[in-house]
């Protein structure tokens, strides 16, 4: 039996008020056992931590602020760009949040947050008042970091690492270049979003190529000397794409650091500038930006907070989730912001209600399309240590090395199947 | 004084079970619902996949519990279930298992 602490106590005696008002006892008090919830942010992270706190208890507030309409989803955006599927198909909507599980949904920007009077500035409404902020921005781009790319430097070379109009420049760009043509991926270092994505994104578009302008090439300009299941992309690049993609490490000059516009070409650390037809360059990450407007974030410009409950350790009261928050081990994937948007909910609903949290659990499953009929994995079960989130030893991994050509059919075959059952669980 | 301190963390126990039987709709505040959580990423809702992925809502938590058992020892072949099924103890298993179990 947990011990009942005397936050907790106080906070029962007021979901007694609530109870007995309910019940339709001489109501004692009027206190509610819900509280507000705002959430910035409609992405894995925050629309899931928005809709499973309703699920958790009707009883809570909760107000999803998110700017856009409609989310597009960074998974499955890399087989948009290699012409498996269209921009609808990882496009989706708010209604069931609004209609099935009662969340408030507000199309508004955040601009500021007072955390002193417990209040969130939008750039457009009224500012709206919260017993407990989410945020849940995702990240931002280190524009500058790269010599000569800025953000209208990414209207020639998209980075399209946020999914959505930048992605549909980036396969206009690959469906205008002609056959022989060479096509630079500029990969970002460490930590980033999704940290398969760019070696994802480069198997796919040599699935587009190969069928449509077999006679070109990819270049991987790499700022990592090694990167996320790479023996396995590896294997999957000489078994389907011989020859198209050639990857650059860090320790051979492959960090980028400047590109040129006008003249379509990039600077690595060695060597001589390189030009490309069509140049993707995926810059250095930070937490989006109302995250540090919040004050949320370190000197690194990601956000430290308490493992447990993602309660951010800068201000009281807010909890910061997704790739923005300090989740390590967990990486930077848009299913370890949905499982951390779970254990976030838990832990404000037990807040809220002066319920013990049960001990949390972490998980993450990533699928990557080498080909359409070729996926790899990678899974992990995390814990609660002594040290902060700590990944299960003995559990998880990567696809196995050996396995044959079921296997991996079949792993593609899951991987849409796992980006149907997400986003179902999320926003369907 | 200990007696009374009791006293109220029982009122504060009634209090928060009436609450939650009050609740017409809320959902489970357990360690089997946060566990089962994590499963719901890829089989969905509830254990109800939309896809590829093997739906699991309403089955058994025998049959269930059978079947990550097998996942662990390597008896049934995965792609990625044993991955998963290695992170979790038995009695968590069972747990999971039985909520999946309630869902429909």
């Amino acid at each position: 039996m947990s011990k009942t602490t005397r936050r907790s106590f106080v906070l029962s005696l007021g979901a007694l008020g609530t109870a007995t008002s309910v019940l339709g006892w001489p109501g004692i008090g009027h206190a509610k056992a819900g509280g507000r919830v705002v959430v910035i942010g409609g992405g894995f992270g925050g629309a899931t931590c928005a809709g499973y706190l309703r699920r958790l208890s009707s009883d809570i507030d909760v107000t999803l602020v998110e700017r856009d309409s409609t989310f597009m989803t960074c998974p499955f955006s890399n087989a948009v760009l290699g012409g498996l599927y269209d921009m609808d198909f990882i496009t989706h909507g708010y209604d069931s949040l609004r209609d099935a599980h009662g969340v408030k949904v507000v199309h508004d920007s955040a601009v500021d947050v007072d955390a002193d009077a417990k209040k969130v500035r939008l750039a457009g409404g009224p500012s709206l008042d919260y017993d407990r902020l989410v945020v849940s921005p995702g990240i931002d781009l280190r524009w500058g970091a790269i010599e000569g790319y800025d953000e209208a430097a990414s209207a020639t070379m998209p980075h399209a690492w946020k999914a959505g109009e930048q992605t549909t420049l980036l396969r206009r760009q690959l469906e205008a270049m002609p056959d022989g043509g060479v096509v630079i991926i500029a990969a970002p270092p460490n930590p980033f979003r999704c940290p398969p994505g760019p070696y994802e994104r480069a198997s796919l578009i040599a699935h587009y190529l190969k069928k449509h302008k077999p006679r070109s090439k990819i270049l991987i300009y790499d700022a990592k000397p090694k990167f996320s299941k790479q023996p396995l992309f590896e294997q999957g690049w000489a078994a389907l794409y011989p020859g198209m993609i050639e990857w650059i490490s860090e320790s051979e000059g492959g960090a980028i650091d400047a590109v040129d516009v006008g003249a379509m070409t990039v600077n690595p650390t060695f060597g001589d500038p390189h030009k490309g037809d069509v140049i993707n360059v995926i810059p250095p990450q930070k937490a989006g930006t109302i995250a540090e407007v919040a004050g949320l974030t370190d000197d690194n410009g990601w956000c430290p907070v308490d493992q447990r409950t993602f309660e951010s350790k800068m201000q009281k009261d807010i909890h910061v989730i997704g790739d923005a928050s300090i989740a390590t081990p967990m990486p930077k994937s848009g299913f370890a912001a949905s499982s951390q948007g779970k254990v976030c909910a838990t832990a404000i609903m037990a807040s809220l209600s002066g319920q013990e949290m049960p001990d949390p659990s972490y998980v993450n499953t990533c699928y990557s399309l080498v080909g359409p009929e070729y996926g790899i994995s990678v899974a992990a079960v995390y814990r609660l240590g002594d040290q902060g989130i700590a990944a299960v030893p003995g559990a998880g991994g990567v696809s196995p090395k050996d396995a044959d050509a079921e296997f991996r059919v079949a792993e593609s075959r899951y991987a849409v199947g796992w980006y149907q059952s997400i986003t179902s669980d999320i926003w369907g | 004084m200990r007696n009374s301190t009791r006293l109220l963390k029982l009122i504060a126990l009634f209090a928060a079970s009436l609450m939650l039987a009050a609740a017409g709709q809320a959902g489970e505040l357990s360690r089997g619902a946060i566990l089962a959580a994590s499963c719901e990423g890829c089989h969905g809702t509830g254990g109800r996949s939309p896809g590829a992925i093997p739906a699991i809502a309403g089955k058994s938590a025998e049959y269930l519990q059978e079947t990550l058992e097998s996942f662990r020892s390597g008896e049934r072949p995965s792609t990625v279930m044993g991955r998963h099924v290695t992170g979790y103890s038995e009695d968590e298993i069972r747990q999971i298992a039985e909520y999946f179990s309630k869902q429909k």
